[in-house]
């Protein structure tokens, strides 16, 4: 059934190398006199993601000339650890899952690369820059390529850890750095949710092998109980990485890194890895459907909360990332209904226009000097058309207007929720989108219409050189059609996605009128129009920044949901600690801690009268030695 | 008749030691060292002789090289001493005092 390729194990091998050669290269030579050039090293960080996307390409194509139900391609590196029955093998795992996530994790990444090169040009730390994101690209694919949990937890990890070190970068700014600290730890709540998870499986059904394949025959033997708290938990883990509903927090402050960052971990591929994951164990939420609820309810409600606070983000990339979390949302709220396709269509889709986004954002910001301010702005249409025109097509895409590919993607997780009965989520879904669509215009007509609000920066103004417009126009091309991949049968196409998807998910289509689906197309398109709408009277011709007051002042501030997060964990949190190294710390353990080092103290004094410093003595303690020693041999020899 | 070489080689290395310890000249304790080394060959000849072996007339030529080099590189060591400090009292080198 299986069939072994060896080249998948080269897929994260190659980023993970080059990750290696430009760090070293940028650890010795930042010091010296002459540093290696730009053009040297971005060339050098393109080489990795380029080379695992053809290989991307390789295993799709092996993967579509097999039948169908054979779809996998395994390659055991090596075994890892084996303790008593337990045996994890550093494995990958291509099924049509992971291999849809493959093509588009390189594709994107490749791009952004590229586009990176003329983003970061100039910054002292260009190699730093292209090592970080290298190895990013090498986690990403160890977590999307994984055999089994645990492997996957190992890109896990790695995923976080560049995503810390890249909120980071400009670490001059102590800003940046404690935001990058608030994702880690965040992140942390949520990994120990994924490790519980993970070892709670094991202890149930992990017996007979702890590789996805393994688990999926065994999955009947779970009890309910067990099972729910499984999903729970992993579910966990999902909303610390994938930015949900408590653990959101850290999404919009890891805007702090480089745009091309924030485009490629926290909007196209590292947050979509919460979706992948509940994808991945599809086999367990659809055994148990009240896990997949709540996930579904999460989803939603987190879509809901941060749309409120899109619609009054002064940052754009702020306003971007709320829409992240929105568009999250709806993904999470696609593979709770066990529509696991659609969820993953939805991530396949978003990765593009998301990506497109973030990139025509970095666009502006780079032109107008690190200008974030979307009340700063305006005008900027005639100055930069290129820009401006992909941004309208990812606008669009994202707002969900058909025939762009949000609209497919969307619909596609909205009608599912229809038809399996989850009325409140789809009403709620529809309501989102035109929120979205709302705030979307919003920001496109507060930067690119109307009057410049700056008038230096926009006469400084000037469209992005061509090694950063060409990933967007790519990345256009790619909101615009990605679409029609999966287009429905009311349009007359046949879904091929979720066919393509159907061996590695466990989902079933239930079969409804064609009125419902009509329903769901309208409801969500009209949503659309009315967002816009609103957005184009209020926003098209030059508004000025309002004083927002009331329920607006209470969503600028985000519902205060930091402050309260800072007031009922943090402030206590720190009180507990400084009590613990007020008062603990030096009556009960340091007393210890000091007594044991008082005695080494005393007994060295004690010691020191036989260190006289004469040769002749130590002579004499050697000669003493000696003797006891041959005295010793032989007596027991005798 | 070996005990008489034993006897011998063991007065002739407790004088070495003896003067290892209270000799304070570092040549005295040097030539102590040697008298010592030869204490060891007298032992291994003696030996020798009683096995019918050449073994230990292969040690004791052994021990009297190591000897000769020792003393090549004890006299370069006495030679920094007495330029480091003029003297070559081993009681001025007590820099490991406790």
């Amino acid at each position: 059934m299986e069939h072994t390729a060896t080249y998948l194990g080269y897929i994260p091998l190659f980023p993970l190398i080059g990750a290696l050669v430009i760090g070293l290269l940028h650890m010795f030579t930042c010091t010296k006199e002459s540093p290696l050039p730009e053009k040297f090293f971005g060339a050098l960080g393109c080489v990795g993601p380029v080379l695992s996307f053809f290989l991307a390409v390789v295993v799709y194509f092996q993967l579509k000339g097999m039948p169908e139900e054979e779809r996998a391609l395994v390659h055991n590196a090596w075994t890892w650890f084996a303790v008593g029955d337990l045996h994890i093998n550093m494995g990958f795992l291509a099924d049509p899952l992971s291999s849809l996530m493959l093509l588009f994790v390189t594709f994107i990444g490749s791009l952004i690369h590229i586009y990176s090169i003329g983003y970061m040009s100039g910054d002292e730390n260009f190699g730093k820059f292209f090592a970080y994101l290298n190895l990013f690209l090498g986690s990403m694919l160890i977590l999307v390529l994984g055999s089994g949990p645990v492997v996957m937890f190992v890109g896990w990890e790695g995923v976080g850890l560049c995503s810390y070190l890249l909120i980071s970068f400009y670490s001059k700014d102590t800003d940046n750095v404690l935001a990058g600290n608030k994702a880690f730890v965040v992140n942390r709540i949520g990994d120990l949710g994924f490790v519980l998870g993970m070892s709670f499986l094991f202890w149930a059904i992990g017996s007979g092998g702890f590789d996805y394949l393994s688990l999926k025959a065994n999955a009947s033997q779970l009890t309910p109980a067990i099972g729910i708290a499984v999903c729970l938990l992993l579910f966990v883990g999902a909303c610390g990485k994938s930015a949900q509903i408590p653990l959101y927090v850290w999404l919009p402050d890891a805007m702090a890194g480089p745009t091309p960052v924030s485009a490629l971990i926290h909007a196209a591929t590292m947050v979509t890895a919460g979706v992948y994951m509940v994808a991945r164990f599809s086999f367990l939420y659809s055994a148990f459907p009240v896990a997949g609820t709540v996930v579904a309810w999460v989803g939603i409600l987190t879509a809901l909360l941060s749309a409120i606070f899109g619609m009054f983000q002064d940052d754009i990339k702020k306003i971007l990332a709320y829409s992240t979390v929105s568009q999250l949302g709806y993904m999470f709220a696609g593979v709770g209904v066990a529509a696991y396709s659609a969820g993953i269509f939805h991530v396949f889709t978003h990765a593009f226009f998301k990506a497109l986004l973030f990139l025509g954002a970095g666009a502006v910001i780079y032109a107008l000097h690190h200008q974030q301010n979307v009340w700063k702005m305006g005008g900027l249409k005639d100055k930069m058309p290129i820009t401006y025109w992909t941004m309208v097509i990812g606008a669009l895409a994202l707002a969900g207007c058909p025939p762009f590919s949000g609209f497919f993607s969307k619909d596609e997780i909205l009608f599912s929720a229809l038809a399996h009965g989850h009325t409140g989520i789809w009403f709620i879904g529809v309501f989102v989108a035109g929120m979205t669509a709302y705030y979307t215009f919003r920001m496109i007509f507060l930067v690119f219409h109307g009057q410049p609000r700056d008038k230096e920066a926009f006469d400084h103004a000037h469209e992005a050189p061509s090694v950063m417009t060409i990933p967007l126009i790519v990345l256009a091309v790619g909101a615009l059609f990605a679409g029609f991949l999966n287009l429905p049968g009311i349009f007359g196409g046949n879904l091929n996605v979720s066919h393509w998807l159907a061996p590695s998910v466990v989902e079933h289509h239930p079969h409804v009128s064609i009125w419902i689906e009509l329903l769901a197309i309208f409801s969500s398109v009209a949503a659309v129009v009315v967002g816009i709408y609103i957005a184009y009277v209020k926003f098209s011709d030059g508004a000025e920044e309002p004083e927002f007051k009331g329920f607006a002042k209470f969503g600028y501030h985000k519902f205060y949901v930091d402050e309260l997060y800072n007031a009922v964990f943090v402030q206590p949190y720190k009180a507990f600690g400084s009590v613990i190294s007020r008062f603990l710390e030096p009556n009960v353990t340091d007393i210890h801690v000091k007594l044991s080092s008082t005695l080494y103290k005393k007994a060295g004094k004690a010691f020191k009268v036989f260190q006289v410093g004469y040769v002749r003595v130590y002579a004499i303690y050697m000669v003493i030695g000696l003797s006891l020693m041959s005295l010793f041999l032989s007596q027991t020899i005798n | 008749m070996i005990q008489d070489y034993l006897i011998l080689s063991i007065i002739l290395f407790c004088l070495g030691i003896l003067g290892v310890v209270t000799r304070r000249n570092v040549f005295t304790v040097f030539m102590s060292i040697e008298l010592m080394l030869n204490a060891a060959n007298l032992a291994f000849i003696a030996f020798s002789r009683l096995h019918e072996s050449m073994d230990g007339h292969v040690l004791a030529m052994m021990v009297m090289a190591v000897a000769a080099a020792e003393a090549a590189l004890v006299l370069a060591v006495v030679i920094l001493l007495h330029k480091h400090k003029g003297k070559l009292d081993t009681n001025v080198f007590s820099l490991l005092r406790g």
